[in-house]
């Protein structure tokens, strides 16, 4: 369950530095792949672009068209599956192009004209009406069909799908280096070996002509002198004694300090995707970090918000590492918590709720309030929570140690714009130590017992 | 003034050859810790089978496994709502308005609850019936989470579902051979009356018997036959000037209680003027330790002091045949009642009709405005008369069903054997309870019902005052409300939510239903007719039949447990009584000179611990045995004075078996009782916290002073700052130049101080338990109360101070000036012992800011705050108990033990059910540490964080602590000094402002107002 990163950092040191002496000659040739990999997908890509809006082209420019759908009719249609309304692909096979311009341009007047398809349409989707849009030329409504109508793309090639494990991302930069120090050790060997063949052949020289190499005269072991030296040993000593204490203490000191911790949560929820790629607002979801000591993990509820109409990602969103079955799997695992048809569009009322893994744990000791950071200090999370929107799975960023704590305390200055609660001790303290910026320190934010009750 | 009057906590503190008394004041904690007895035998330790290898071993052993297992740290998980309520922010509190109407307690309440669970029980300011959030209505949290709760229905002791049990109970009653009865709790609620109307109907054959555990009957017998309704008169104290007492524990559970709050508003000195008080009784009672003037008299006398008092007021008589003493005061307050008039009241209690019919006539001769008969109380609708004839009944086999609700009477009917023969011939006995009790045990039907924090409800307090009782957390049980099953039983499918709603849907007056229901309280009138089926009670309450040649026993409710309905709730059975600061007891309370003529005696063991004698009491046929003895000063001579409440075995943990049941000797409900007492074998050992954390010998701890000195003298006669002397010139402790401390620059922010007023505190104990319920105070039990290991963060102190021992004392000059025939007995009266005055003064960290604590800490785990608080923290804490040594005031507590999650100590933080009451913002503390009062800084720093939240400055009144909001008289204000026009800054330039052993020079932030007592005669 619990995998941490960055934990024995000098051992991992250690081990890697070892490994990376035996692996030069692999290494370079597993980057020479990746690289081929990627450029092969790119390809792909483009090729499957190109080919799309190529099939588009006789209805209108599905470029066009694909800004026109998403700014629209993305709220309630999707392409290819059902939303609040239904799936438009195949729209032009099941209606005429006139009725379907006609139905765009005021739906609600078709419906109570009678007109039997649209009435079909009304009654089947709940009787939720399609707001006009008259502002829709025939030219536009063809660049969105053409949009629409084209071909389902295919799931990207499948190399993502197979690298869904969480194999670590760490060793990107070092490849360059490597090669050349493979070169370099490579030449060294080279060197050694030619010394060591040129030795060889210098003695059989000597051998052969005679020459009597004279024996050097036997001396003492050099550990034998070691140990008879009271002194070196003595010196040598007092200097292991002193790095096991370095490193014993440096180890027993992040005993109980879970920096990197990355749990397995039960559903791979990608910060990367909502934070980063889609920049949702952190207290969009975490509201209650504005007004409570929690910063709350969201309620399902609130996932439903966006994923009542999203219930894939869409292709570009996969990664090498996560394929979009994977996420759409994800996806399913949420609507299955929640106990969401996503058929049918309805609860079943059955709820399981999801057991994540708690990652910032706070001994209770500790008394910790979100509200006094987002909403008072105005802090961003990333301040202590790392670059959140890159995580794909989160870790701990901040040690959560109480120096850490107090360091921060100790150099940030209370924001006191605006606040009438600091106005009179902002101007008695900035006297006193006669400083225009108050650190929260100043302000008696180091003291035990503000955190401690 | 104050300096020369001896103060003492206990009468074997007056024994001056004492050995226990002269250890506790040297030592802190009087037992050593007992190393001999497991090192000191040699031979054993020889012939021991774990060798010092062995145990090296282990010891290393476990080292490693500990250390090995504390590298991988727990995997925690976090389960958030599927669909969050809205209202519910996890981590912000929610506080609702409700009301507790237990048949007993009856109060408006605010809620607090945290991620919807109920954790905190407040104050409802907007309540205009004040008072009557006493300690057990702040307790009445815990009872929520009991685990002897009943959990669901059941048919002779087996778990049905409400179906099968609506299905049984419903043809029972349908073929009901005979009356059915209902025989509940008094419910004072209009639409419960509506349903038992309704009910009644259906069944044709209903008689509704109200009945009351602790009876007012004869109360209400008076003010029925003089009134014509049954109820029973409110009183406004804050209107008072002059306050007799006769026998009335009206600062306690008297008419209900609910009073001490406009009490204590006039009894704080202003403009030179505070209510007079004087009071006649044979227990020592809260109400009679804060008179000024206690005389102790015993039932029979009182009556006659009623008598005389009555005939002095209306002018019928100028003579009585008490003895002189007696007469002499009643005389004296005569006087000053008619002299104050309207604003003179007389209290009584005594379980007689006539003292109550007079105790109305004078009130009404006076022209009391403190009284009021308009507005009367409708709190106490129980009819002693209806239950005995309904025992009666039962027996001769006319009552076919019996539906029993809020009520355990095969415990509490002192003629419970009869009542338990009766029930054999009641075919269907249907009990609606919230606990497995006595009475659950033998019915045949057990409905399990929610707690008030569960239930709705509506409540009348008095003819116009209602209040609103909703629930503040879903049941936690498979139980149902009685009303909500009454309804189903009349064929009505509504739920009593909605039937209450539509009871007061015509009768809402200007308001709107959700405006009555977030404040919890209205004025307005009932929707429903009282049906006037309550006829006066045949019983005739007299006590002239009660005297004889035995002792007067006179039985009353502790200020802990009440009538007894929440004897399963640990903070109550641990909170000591205010007067005899016992607790997990009740015992015989008897005067010093009785007890020596019956061999009865109390003794401190070496531990500080007290011992007491045990005695059987008689009454008739009626045997209750091995009743411990507490000897009381001031109990009235000839008198006797016994809990009710305590004994119940069922439905309570082992531990919370406590006391002995007096029940039985309350005959004919008369709580007034003349009994043979003997004395029995054997010797109790008592849980007392008087002799406890003695001060040095620093007697000196309370200023006290009279209102005619207080209004004459200068202050620094009566309240003078202590001197030393600095190069031969007395300088006061306050001034710098003695000090030897830098002082902190505490003039940023809010620097918070606390002022006890000791003219306003009761005693009441409410403060105790707001404590222990908001920072998560654990229960320790009796053993350990015994050892001095209580962990109250708040004690209210009691002292016993003796009139004799004033220097110029005014009562000693009228001593003298009394007749020669009965200054023998004067004198005998004013023995130190027999007739005591008291002071309560509550007691937790003073928050020094010159702490001694903090210096002599070797790990900084206690340190100073800018904003005033001495901080303790826990997880820095050894455990060396230096501060605890170092404290002068004793108030730092040690976790000898790890309370929580430990089944040694099952009280309620052992188990799931208990725990939700845990304050989320308070750490429960460890074993080994140290722990105190922290001036409730999570709720300071709660408030100064939602001022920074909303960028506004703050308003005076919005810090408290957590003593301060649930002190309902005012006696403890708490705020920031340094916001001017604050109260506390009122307070801390007040004359009769003092802090606690100010020479030691600690200066502490909390601070003490100098008791002033009304010694006015005329």
């Amino acid at each position: 369950m619990k995998k941490v990163n960055f934990r024995h950092s000098t051992s991992r040191k250690l081990l890697f530095s070892v490994a990376f002496l035996f692996t030069f000659s692999v290494f370079g040739l597993a980057q020479n792949d990746a690289a081929q990999d990627t450029t092969a997908t790119e390809q792909a890509a483009s090729g499957d672009e190109g080919a799309s809006a190529a099939a588009g082209s006789d209805l209108g420019d599905p470029a066009a068209g694909k800004e026109l759908f998403n700014s629209l009719c993305a709220a309630c249609h999707k392409p290819y599956s059902e939303s609040i309304g239904p799936a438009l692909n195949g729209v032009t096979d099941r209606h005429d192009m006139q009725w379907i311009q006609q139905w765009i341009s005021n739906s609600a007047a078709m419906i109570a004209s009678g007109d039997p398809e649209a009435v079909a349409i009304y009654e089947e989707y709940n009787q939720t009406a399609m707001p006009a849009f008259p502002q829709l030329s025939d030219s536009d409504i063809g660049d969105i069909l053409a949009y629409v109508e084209q071909p389902k793309p295919e799931p990207q090639a499948a190399t993502a799908s197979a690298g869904a494990g969480a194999e670590g991302t760490g060793e990107g930069g070092g490849v360059s280096v490597n090669v050349i120090l493979g070169i370099l050790v490579f030449v060294l060997a080279a060197l050694m070996l030619v010394l060591f063949l040129v030795n060889k052949t210098l003695r059989n020289f000597a051998d052969a002509s005679g020459i009597v190499i004279p024996e050097k005269p036997k001396r003492k072991p050099i550990y034998k002198a070691f140990v008879e030296n009271q002194f070196l040993v003595l010196v040598t000593s007092v200097i292991v004694l002193l790095a096991v204490g370095y490193f014993a203490y440096g180890w027993m000191m992040q005993v109980g300090v879970d920096k990197g911790y990355q749990p397995i949560q039960p559903i791979h929820y990608s910060h990367r995707i909502h934070a980063g790629d889609n920049q949702i607002e952190c207290k969009y979801c975490h509201s209650s970090a504005r007004t409570s000591k929690h910063s709350g993990i969201p309620s399902l509820n609130v996932c439903m918000n966006c994923h009542k109409s999203i219930a894939e990602v869409a292709p570009e969103t996969a990664t090498e590492d996560y394929s979009k079955e994977f996420y759409d799997k994800e996806i399913a695992k949420l609507y299955d918590a929640v106990g969401w048809d996503p058929a049918t569009r309805t609860y079943s009322g059955e709820e399981k709720p999801v057991k994540w893994v708690r990652i910032h744990n706070l001994p209770d000791l500790a008394y910790f309030n979100h509200s006094q950071h987002v909403s008072v200090g105005n802090i961003q999370c990333q301040e202590c929570h790392g670059p959140i929107q890159e995580m794909e799975v989160v870790y701990q960023h901040a040690p959560l140690t109480m120096g850490w704590c107090i360091n921060c305390h100790r150099e940030t200055n209370i924001r006191i714009e605006g606040n009438e609660y600091y106005e009179k001790i902002h101007a008695e303290l900035s006297k006193k130590y006669g400083v225009e910026e108050l650190t929260v320190a100043q302000m008696g934010g180091i003291e035990c017992g503000k955190c401690h009750y | 003034m104050s300096s020369n009057k001896k103060y003492w906590k206990s009468v074997e503190e007056l024994n001056e050859n004492s050995s226990v008394v002269e250890t506790l004041q040297q030592k802190e904690f009087a037992e050593e810790i007992p190393v001999d007895e497991f090192l000191g035998d040699k031979s054993s330790l020889e012939s021991s089978k774990t060798s010092r290898r062995d145990f090296l071993k282990y010891v290393g052993f476990s080292t490693a496994a500990a250390s090995l297992a504390a590298c991988e740290g727990p995997v925690v998980k976090s389960i958030p709502y599927v669909v969050q309520p809205d209202r519910i922010v996890p981590g912000v509190a929610n506080y609702y308005a409700s009301t507790i109407a237990d048949g007993f307690d009856f109060a408006s309440v605010l809620v607090k609850t945290r991620e919807g669970r109920p954790i905190k029980i407040e104050n409802n300011e907007m309540s205009k019936f004040k008072g009557g959030v006493n300690a057990r209505v702040h307790a009445s949290v815990l009872s929520l989470y009991d685990t002897k709760r009943v959990k669901r229905p059941m048919i002779e002791g087996r778990n049905v579902s409400w179906e099968e049990f609506d299905r049984e109970v419903g043809a029972a009653l349908q073929n009901a051979n005979g009356e059915i009865v209902l025989l509940t709790q008094t419910f004072a609620s209009p639409s419960t009356s509506k349903i038992i109307q309704e009910f009644s109907q259906k069944f044709g054959n209903v008689r509704h018997v109200v009945y009351d555990t602790v009876s007012e009957d004869a109360a209400l017998n008076a003010f029925q036959s003089k009134y014509g309704k049954r109820a029973l008169p409110n009183f406004d104290f804050s209107k008072a000037e002059v306050i007799v007492g006769v026998g009335a524990d009206f600062l306690a559970d008297w008419y209900g209680g609910g009073f001490d709050a406009g009490y204590a508003k006039t009894r704080i000195p202003e403009n030179g003027k505070m209510s007079r008080h004087v009071q006649f009784e044979s227990n020592m009672s809260l109400t009679g330790a804060n008179a000024d003037k206690r005389v102790p008299a015993t039932p029979s006398q009182q009556k006659a002091i009623m008598k005389a008092l009555r005939s002095y007021v209306t002018g019928a008589s100028s003579t009585s045949d008490l003895p002189a003493n007696i007469d002499d005061v009643v005389v004296k307050a005569a006087s000053q009642l008619r002299k104050a008039g309207s604003g003179a009241v007389v209290a009584c209690g005594l379980p007689d009709e006539d003292a109550q019919t007079w105790a109305l006539e004078i009130n009404e001769a006076l022209g009391s405005q403190v009284m009021d008969t308009a507005n009367a109380r409708m709190i106490r609708q129980g009819n002693a008369s209806e239950v005995a004839k309904l025992v009666e009944d039962m027996n001769n086999g006319s009552v076919g069903a019996l539906l029993i609700a809020g009520l355990n009477p095969v415990h509490t009917l002192p003629n419970a054997i009869q009542f338990v023969e009766g029930l054999s011939n009641v075919e269907t006995v249907v009990d609606f309870t919230t606990r497995a009790d006595e009475t659950s045990k033998v019915s045949k039907y057990v409905a399990a019902t929610p707690h008030y924090l569960e239930s709705w409800g509506d409540i009348q307090f008095s003819e116009r005052s209602f209040a609103l009782m909703q629930p503040t957390i879903k049941p936690l049980f498979d139980t149902r409300q009685f009303q909500d099953t009454l309804l189903r039983w009349s064929d009505n499918n509504q739920s009593y939510y909605e039937y209450m709603k539509e009871t007061w849907s015509g009768s809402l007056g200007g308001n709107s239903w959700s405006r009555m229901l977030h404040d919890g309280v209205f004025e307005g009138t009932s929707p429903v007719e009282i049906a006037s089926e309550t006829g006066v009670s045949s019983l005739k309450y007299s006590i002239d039949e009660q005297t004889g040649d035995g002792f007067e026993l006179m039985l009353y409710t502790s200020t802990a447990l009440g009538d007894g309905q929440q004897a399963n709730n640990p903070w109550l059975q641990e909170m000591p009584d205010p007067i005899t600061r016992a607790s997990w007891d009740n015992y015989l309370l008897i005067s010093k000179a009785d007890a020596e003529a019956l061999d009865l005696e109390n003794y401190h063991v070496a531990n500080g611990g007290l011992n007491g004698s045990y005695v059987n009491i008689r009454l008739g046929d009626t045997l209750v045995e091995n009743v411990p003895v507490i000897i009381q000063p001031g109990q009235a001579k000839g008198s006797v004075g016994l809990a009710l409440g305590y004994g119940r075995k069922e439905g309570l943990k082992d531990k919370m078996q406590t006391g002995v049941n007096a029940y039985p000797l309350y005959k004919d409900f008369r709580s007034v009782q003349n009994v043979k007492i003997e004395k029995a074998a054997g010797v109790h050992e008592f849980a007392c916290v008087q002799l406890h954390n003695t001060l040095m010998g620093r007697g000196d701890i309370i200023k006290e002073t009279t209102l005619e000195i207080f209004n004459t003298k200068d202050s620094h006669v009566w309240n003078s700052t202590p001197e030393v002397s600095l190069n031969h010139i007395e300088t006061p402790v306050t001034s710098p130049e003695v000090d030897i401390w830098d002082s902190f620059d505490r003039s940023t922010g809010p620097h918070f101080n606390l002022s006890i007023d000791l003219n306003a505190c009761t005693g009441c104990g409410a403060c105790v338990i707001a404590c222990h319920s908001e920072n998560n105070v654990p229960v320790v039990g009796k053993d350990e109360v015994r050892r001095s290991r209580d962990m109250h963060w708040l004690r209210i102190d009691r002292y016993y101070s003796s009139e004799d021992t004033f220097g110029d004392d005014l009562e000693k000059k009228e001593n003298i000036g009394g007749l020669g025939s009965s200054l023998s007995e004067f004198g005998e009266l004013e023995e130190p012992a027999d007739n005591p005055q008291v002071v309560f003064q509550p007691v937790m960290c003073q928050h020094c800011n010159h702490a001694p604590c903090e210096t002599v800490c070797p790990v900084a785990a206690t340190s100073h705050g800018r904003q005033g608080q001495n901080q303790m923290i826990y997880n820095r804490c050894v455990g060396t108990r230096y501060c605890a040594n170092n404290c002068p005031y004793k108030v730092r507590r040690f976790n000898w033990f790890s309370y929580a999650r430990n089944d040694e100590f099952d009280y309620y933080m052992n188990n799931d059910l208990g725990r939700m009451v845990l304050n989320p913002d308070v750490t429960v503390r460890a074993r080994g540490v140290m722990e105190k009062c922290s001036m409730c800084i999570q709720k300071t720093q709660k408030t100064i964080l939602d001022a920074k939240r909303e960028g506004r400055t703050i308003k005076d009144g919005e810090f408290q602590t957590a003593c301060s909001a649930a002190c309902d008289k005012g006696a403890i204000v708490f705020g920031d000094v340094n916001n001017e026009g604050a109260k506390i800054l009122e307070k801390k330039n007040d004359d009769r402002m003092y802090h606690l052993l100010e020479y030691v020079g600690t200066k502490p932030n909390v601070m003490y107002q100098t008791k002033v007592r009304n010694t006015t005669e005329a």
